[in-house]
């Protein structure tokens, strides 16, 4: 966008004229002139952000149709179907949040949640309850002396202790930034469910599982063995991106015997969390932590559906014994 | 919210625009929807004057509900059907909308009036009931003009305007009635579960239906001001051509 006037001695350089519009009303919000054919969308979101300075680009929605998708940050001015003054229409996505700050909001609060719930503190139980905890005779494992639920206290803290530090340290994100609608929406489903599971597990009328410290031992095995899983995964995928590079590669079981299950599934993250949280509704036998369980698997198996099949489309050579979600089934 | 609400679907706009283009796919989905719309005027016609006997018969207002009580489960529960006909496709609305209309139409009908026997002698129902009726009549013989393509000006008018006045009687016909519902319910712990228990659950229908109440306060201006929008927008342009289509 600098070489200004230098006539077209060693290359015919066209310059590209940009004009913003309203899709509602037509009109122009923006033009730039002398605009280099090389620039990307993302420039361009930066300079139409210096006219007005509140859409900062991440807010930006730029489409070669009104009623279109919105074009990528990495599209190339002269490679869209535009003549040498291109029209765009924009709009405005709303306030943007970060995808680290959505994920620490939504994971902070039910692991702080839950602790309310689980020291009791006062006005949420009897008052006579306040600050003790659970009666049950004590569950011995091999290593801990806990009381179930002690022990579910200890899984769901892990459990969302887990997934704050794979977000700070292991996750690479594609997109930038969510709107500000979803976090408030995500934080209400997370924290809402946190809460209402975390007040049956501790109160002081909750009824141990129906097969005791056996019910309770497996379901902990299990619980342990999904955390691991996962985190495995999570790993791995991380792993798939270290070069830097955006392409999306074919994940590939490891050394590491939990990530055997991409053998069989095309996202062992969801088949582990799945099963974690399935693990934790017969150690609790809640029902309403198998409500959640339920929720969950149902809005994972779409997004493992999602990812399945944009897997087959883009690689011929996919592995085709893989399913989803669930090996051999969904 | 159950109250004449089913004017405030975005069906609304979404069936005018449809009725002015040609309508719904395929004859045959065309022809089961007349049906069912003409059944379904036909159930609520049978309702209003299940209503104007008794009131003659009785000389009075009170306890006319149990003289339609089986005709108006039977039509409000058949209404079901409308959010099959959005999950289908043949009718361009949206499922959660309509689901989210009819369930709570149907939430009142049984899940209140039905289930607390001791409102069902309160004046409040008489004054939902009637909106309902009028409102529904009104809807489906609109419904099944706009289907025919002859929808006379005063159909449309009607379903556009009554409103008005049905909508809010009939929400307050349906928030008297919880508010009445609720000394028995708290008394029986009717549809309620509490701890101990194996399962670790507990639920309060009591608390549950004073948060229905609650919810009228966010939902129905919001439904109310989009009919107004809606009127203005049809009629306007109704105005324009005026005869129907």
């Amino acid at each position: 966008m600098a070489e200004l006037g230098e006539p077209a001695k060693i290359k015919n350089y066209v310059f590209f004229e940009v004009e913003i519009l309203d899709p509602k009303t037509k009109g122009q919000l923006c033009f730039l002139d002398k605009v280099d054919p090389h620039s990307t969308i993302g420039e361009i979101k930066c300079l139409f952000h210096k006219a007005y300075p509140h859409w900062y680009p991440s807010r930006q929605a730029l489409k070669l149709d009104p009623k279109g998708k919105a074009l990528k940050d990495d599209e190339i001015l002269q490679n869209l179907p535009v003549g040498t003054t291109a029209t765009l229409y924009f709009k405005d996505l709303g306030p943007q949040v970060g995808w680290t700050m959505v994920f620490l909001s939504e994971y902070a609060g039910p692991l702080f949640i839950y602790l309310v719930f689980y020291f009791r503190l006062p006005y949420i139980y009897h008052h006579k309850h306040a600050f003790t905890s659970s009666p049950y005779p004590a569950v011995t494992t091999a290593l801990l002396l806990f009381s179930p639920s002690s022990l579910a206290c200890v899984c769901h803290s892990i459990h969302y202790i887990k997934r704050l530090v794979e977000t700070i340290f292991v996750h690479r994100f594609s997109h930038g930034t969510m709107p500000l609608r979803n976090i408030v929406r995500n934080c209400l489903y997370y924290w809402g469910f946190a809460a209402w599971l975390a007040y049956y597990i501790n109160h002081p009328l909750y009824t141990p599982p129906y097969y005791g410290n056996k019910q309770v031992n497996y379901a902990l095995a299990m619980f342990a063995i999904c955390q691991a899983g996962n985190f495995s995964i999570h790993l791995a995928l991380n792993n798939l991106r270290s070069d830097g590079s955006k392409a999306r590669k074919i994940p590939y079981p490891t050394k590491n015997p939990f990530t055997w299950l991409f053998f069989l599934v095309s996202c062992p993250n969801y088949t582990y969390e799945a099963g974690a949280w399935f693990s934790f509704t017969i150690m609790t036998q809640c029902l309403p932590v198998g409500l959640f369980t339920l929720i969950s698997f149902i809005q994972m198996t779409i997004w493992a559906k999602g990812k399945h099949y944009t897997y087959i489309r883009e690689f011929k050579e996919y592995p085709s014994l893989r399913m989803a979600i669930i090996p051999f089934l969904l | 919210m159950a109250a004449p609400a089913a004017k405030g679907t975005s069906r609304t706009a979404q069936n005018d625009v449809a009725s002015i283009k040609k309508k719904g796919p395929g004859a045959l989905a065309t022809a089961y929807l007349v049906i069912y719309n003409v059944v379904m005027t036909a159930g609520w016609l049978v309702i209003a004057i299940g209503l104007v006997r008794a009131y003659l018969s009785k000389g009075s207002y009170h306890g006319l509900y149990y003289s339609i009580e089986r005709p108006l489960k039977f039509f409000q529960t058949g209404a079901l059907l409308e959010i099959l006909h959005c999950a289908v496709g043949i009718v361009p609305s949206s499922v959660v909308l309509t689901g989210f209309q009819v369930m709570s139409r149907v939430f009142l009908t049984w899940a209140v009036t039905h289930s607390v026997r001791e409102v069902q002698n309160e004046d409040s129902v008489l004054l939902f009931v009637v909106a309902w009726t009028v409102t529904e009549i009104i809807r489906y013989s609109f419904y099944t003009f706009s289907l025919l393509n002859h929808l006379p000006y005063l159909i449309k008018w009607a379903r556009y305007t009554l409103f008005i006045v049905l909508y809010p009687m009939g929400v307050t016909g349906e928030l008297l009635t919880i508010y009445a519902a609720l000394p028995y319910v708290q008394k029986t712990g009717l549809y309620s579960v509490t701890l101990p228990n194996k399962y670790n659950f507990s639920f309060d229908y009591y608390t549950f239906l004073i948060l229905v109440m609650v919810s009228y306060i966010p939902l129905f201006p919001q439904l109310y001001f989009h009919m107004m929008r809606q009127r203005k927008k049809v009629l306007a342009s109704g105005e324009e051509h005026q005869k129907s289509n």
